[in-house]
């Protein structure tokens, strides 16, 4: 069984649908002591990173533990930032720090020949592939995926792709059996169920 | 490159896609559910469901409608018309919609905005403006474009953006059904004024039309229904063409 934190921040309608029309099986567990012998997390998440704070100790812990057991576990959206040291948009905030690196906000003065540029970053833009990963098997340089963010993690050398709006930015990131989007899998179509597949290959491997 | 976006409105009425010219004289366009799904696999970005009628009574055969279109495609979902407050954006929310869009109750409420994107995040929250040119300006019209308002469009969509809202889809009262193209000054004048994505709406009849509002209008997505409903590929069609004349898009 998945568990699917629901720590408030936004809406999980999308992510529910997705993971059922997958097979999955999941739960969203009421408390930090019902993730216990969860076969995976997903940390899902919109809007502002200071919504992980209810994230804190409790369910941050029990994370920080099932991870270091080595259960899956994959961050999507502030979900991804989560996994970093912590973000700009919160700064009092610690994230799990499974990555290293601290989230900004984007910058955008490049002007791309269209209009001003915009924050936040709101559709659909391309993965560029930076090197092999269980999380983009299949993926082909360039496919596209939707984003809706205003704050992005630094490309590190956890960084397995990487997208440029204004900067280039850690789009998707894995190490060992921890992975992040910042991207909406769920929201992406073939592509997006895709990546969300190769991660429940991860949980059923 | 962020690519620009093309979003298909299902204008909905009684459970059947509807569509009208200058916001009257609808007639149907079909199943919400099977264009839905024809639209996602032509590759469309985005989908819009315009409830047309929407009344209390009706809300629980529009959760069936938005129920019906989310179960055909992993794409964003934005739901409109007729949303006047939290437990009716609740209702959409949780029937499967990503987005809601308000308008009427916007300006009448703009506080609206500022708690769904509390409660949802701003990326959840659309405004919707429906704008008529007067007198050298940009007049907001409410209640489907009914009736007049003293809101100038380019003001009220910096407000609004200031109170929470994530989008602004913006509606040519003039162009509404006509086919003649989208209003490119009235496109441009609101997309420069903010820093949240503007979608163009209402005019599309020709793709350079697209061309048009993605470059003079500074549009970052653009939004028609009829140029969808009745021609088979026409969503590829419109990408290539776009593809074509250098303007990014999803393929």
């Amino acid at each position: 069984m998945i568990a699917l934190v629901d720590y408030g921040a936004g809406n999980l309608t999308s992510v529910r649908k997705a993971l059922r029309h997958l097979g999955a099986r999941f739960a969203t567990p009421a408390t930090p002591a019902e993730m216990a012998g969860a076969s995976a997390i997903i940390v899902p998440g919109v809007g502002n990173f200071e919504a992980t704070t209810a994230l804190a100790p409790d369910w941050r812990d029990r994370i920080a533990a099932a991870v270091a057991g080595g259960t899956p576990l994959l961050g999507i959206c502030v979900g991804l930032q989560w996994l970093f040291e912590g973000s700009d948009e919160a700064p009092g905030v610690a994230g799990l720090a499974a990555m290293s690196g601290t989230c900004a906000l984007i910058r955008g003065d490049e002007y791309d020949g269209f209009g001003r540029f915009k924050v936040p970053h709101v559709g659909w833009n391309s993965l560029h592939v930076r090197r092999d990963s269980w999380l983009l098997a299949g993926v082909r340089e360039g496919d596209q995926v939707y984003f809706t963010h205003s704050y992005a993690a630094p490309v590190t050398a956890a960084c397995v792709a990487s997208t440029r709006y204004g900067v280039d930015f850690a789009s998707a990131v894995q190490r060992d059996h921890v992975a992040g989007v910042q991207f909406h899998p769920e929201k992406s179509g073939a592509v997006g169920l895709r990546i969300l597949g190769n991660f429940l290959e991860q949980v059923a491997a | 490159m962020l690519s620009k976006r093309i979003i298909a409105c299902l204008d909905v009425r009684d459970g059947q896609v509807v569509k009208g010219i200058n916001f009257e004289g609808l007639r149907s366009a079909g199943d919400p559910g099977a264009l839905a799904r024809r639209y996602n696999r032509e590759g469309i970005d985005e989908v819009v469901i315009l409830d047309v009628t929407a009344t209390i009574e009706k809300r629980k055969a529009m959760a069936r409608t938005i129920g019906a279109v989310a179960q055909e495609i992993f794409l964003p979902l934005c739901v409109g018309g007729g949303i006047n407050d939290e437990a009716h954006a609740d209702s959409a929310i949780e029937a499967g919609a990503d987005k809601v869009s308000l308008n009427t109750a916007a300006i009448a409420r703009p506080e609206l905005l500022t708690a769904l994107a509390r409660r949802y995040g701003s990326q959840a929250v659309i405004v919707a403006i429906d704008a008529k040119r007067e007198a050298g300006a940009f007049r907001i019209y409410v209640r489907s474009g009914r009736q007049a308002t003293d809101r100038d469009a380019v003001e009220w969509a910096r407000e609004a953006a200031d109170r929470g809202a994530g989008e602004i889809l913006l509606t040519s009262i003039d162009r509404d059904g006509t086919k003649s193209g989208f209003d490119c000054e009235l496109t441009a004048a609101v997309s420069e004024a903010v820093s949240i994505p503007v979608i163009a709406s209402g005019g599309a009849g020709t793709f350079d039309h697209f061309v048009d509002v993605f470059t003079a209008g500074r549009a970052d997505a653009a939004l028609a229904a009829s140029i969808f409903h009745y021609a088979e590929r026409a969503v590829v069609d419109l990408k290539q063409h776009l593809a074509g004349r250098g303007i990014p898009v999803r393929l």
